[in-house]
């Protein structure tokens, strides 16, 4: 029991490694609830392009400042809100299927942040960085910024629970209901990306998207209705932020990808094991019937 | 309650319906039916208000149809996503939105009016349920439930009976018929003529224009269905009446 107890609590001395934590926390609750509704609506892709949009403007932010972090969190939400807007706006009378059109932007834009990042000295260390995070470098102030960003995602996505259901549920409903659909519509764009710039610095662009999807896709296994998943979903998102956190610590394993290790294992188990929908239980009572 | 003058929608250049005027009284029930393509589907997002006329002009209960909220449109079924987690009184309840307006919660008021709507269905035991686990009548009868959760005084129905068995369909029509009693104005896109012309006031026989409308033997003539079907269609005499067969083997489906 003490040896137990000593293992949770030793990292703990260093306030590098509560700073971790702290975010870690807040990036996987925000991160659940806002994926709810990317898993229900069938927006992973959405998420993962626009992660990766970003880029340029974390890059362009970083060449202006010098490596400041304040001035890249700006840039980072000026690029993925505009960015947001934009790939929501393209399937409107496009000549290309939205998802083409999607990929297109997406990995343009990608390759632009790469070019910028490249011409810098310390190109693979900072590239690294952005790509995968650094959730042990997070700052008192990123904690800041991560708390105050992520409490309006969340107080948005409560305050318009009812109307963002109706959305997904059955849009035109939504418009029979006299609902602004197009502004919830993308208002959801905006909070996506949102949460994007405020998960950046803990698991980064390349496995944004495993935060956003993996916690609610689980959730959505193991409940039958929406608030719950979207409950249970953030205390998936929380619990592998922490646990992700001390695998890293004692194996000394890359922050942002033990997280998100964490979170497809506890996927997987449930796909495996779920009540009445997981695999070995359809197989139990298939072979009894 | 509905008066539709000169109506004309075009999509991207090429026109999906033109010069469609009719009227529909309070309370009545209308069946309309055409071919697959013929815009039965265009109509009724014009009707309730989802996208905007080229010409023309709709009006329910005197106003254009995009201040209403009392107007309900009921998908079909197959656009549905049945795995969404709520239940159904869930989705029940999403009919009380309009009235909700921002930041507020359901009371026992709406409540009280969700439950009152399951008990008009006659699915007040499956409340509970998750969607995903009622049978095809089941979903068509939750969702009316949602349009009298609305308070709708005008009911869209697109294709509420395809894929249902036979009482299904029938459980639904006594619906409807109770419906008549409150004064419930009630439309349904269907192409299963014979049905429409069973049940339904009047028929509305639309092909990207309105070919006729009136009583089902005044709208169902062999010119009004020659022109609206072409070859696809054939009357069969018998000795108890004409009847319809229908070839829908090659349609675009839903």
């Amino acid at each position: 029991m003490a040896t137990l107890i000593e293992w949770v609590v030793a990292p703990l001395r260093y306030p590098f490694m509560v700073r971790g934590l702290l975010a870690a926390v807040m990036v996987g609750i925000v991160c659940a609830t806002v994926g709810t509704y990317m898993v229900l609506r069938g927006m992973a892709f959405f998420g993962d392009a626009l992660a990766h949009a970003i880029l340029p403007g974390v890059a362009m932010g970083y060449l202006v400042s010098g490596g400041a972090r304040d001035p890249i969190f700006w840039w980072a939400l000026g690029t993925g809100v505009l960015t947001a807007l934009g790939i929501g706006a393209v399937g409107k009378g496009a000549q290309v299927k939205e998802d083409t059109a999607i990929g297109i932007i997406f990995s343009g834009m990608f390759a632009l942040g790469i070019a910028i990042i490249s011409t810098m000295r310390s190109y693979a260390v900072d590239l690294a960085h952005f790509l995968f995070g650094n959730v042990l470098g997070v700052s008192q102030g990123d904690l800041w910024l991560t708390a105050a960003f992520g409490a309006v995602v969340l107080v948005t996505v409560l305050a318009l629970y009812k109307e963002f259901l109706v959305l997904s549920f059955d849009s035109v409903l939504a418009a029979t209901l006299r609902l602004p659909a197009e502004f919830l519509r993308y208002l959801l764009l905006i909070l996506v990306a949102l949460t994007i710039v405020v998960s950046l610095q803990t698991v980064g662009v390349a496995l944004m998207v495993a935060m956003l999807t993996t916690p609610a896709a689980t959730a959505y296994l193991l409940t039958r209705r929406m608030a719950p998943m979207m409950g249970l979903a953030a205390a998936i998102g929380a619990f592998s932020g922490v646990a992700g956190l001390y695998i890293s610590y004692y194996a000394s394993v890359a922050s942002g990808a033990a997280i998100v290790l964490v979170a497809t294992a506890l996927f997987l188990l449930t796909l495996l094991l779920a009540p009445g929908r997981g695999v070995l239980w359809r197989w139990f009572r298939d072979r009894r019937t | 309650m509905l008066r539709a003058e000169e109506v004309a929608v075009r999509y991207n250049g090429t026109p999906a319906l033109s010069g469609i005027s009719f009227e529909v009284a309070t309370g009545e029930r209308i069946a309309v039916v055409g071919p697959n393509g013929a815009g039965k589907s265009t109509l009724f997002k014009v009707i309730a208000g989802i996208l905007p006329t080229t010409a023309g002009e709709v009006q329910v209960a005197g106003h254009a149809p995009g201040g209403h909220i009392c107007i309900a449109y009921l998908p079909q079924r197959s656009e549905v996503d049945w795995r969404f987690p709520v239940t159904v009184s869930d989705v029940v309840m999403m009919g009380r939105y309009g009235q909700l307006g921002f930041l507020k919660r359901p009371g026992r008021e709406d409540r009280k009016r969700v439950h009152e709507a399951l008990r008009v269905v006659g699915m007040e035991a499956l409340a509970r349920r998750q969607i995903a686990e009622l049978s095809g009548g089941q979903q068509q009868r939750m969702f009316i439930a949602r349009a009298l959760a609305q308070e709708a005084e005008l009911i869209l129905m697109d294709e509420p009976l395809s894929g249902l068995d036979l009482p299904a369909q029938e459980q639904i029509m006594a619906i409807l018929e109770t419906l008549r009693e409150q004064r419930v104005t009630v439309i349904v896109a269907t192409h299963d003529l014979n049905l429409a012309a069973e049940h339904f006031d009047r028929l509305l026989l639309l092909k990207g224009r309105l070919i006729g409308i009136g009583k089902p033997q005044e709208v169902l003539t062999p010119e009004h269905l020659a022109a609206a079907y072409g070859g696809q269609l054939r009357l069969v005499e018998t000795a108890e009446g004409t009847f319809v067969l229908q070839d829908t083997c090659c349609g675009g489906g839903h």
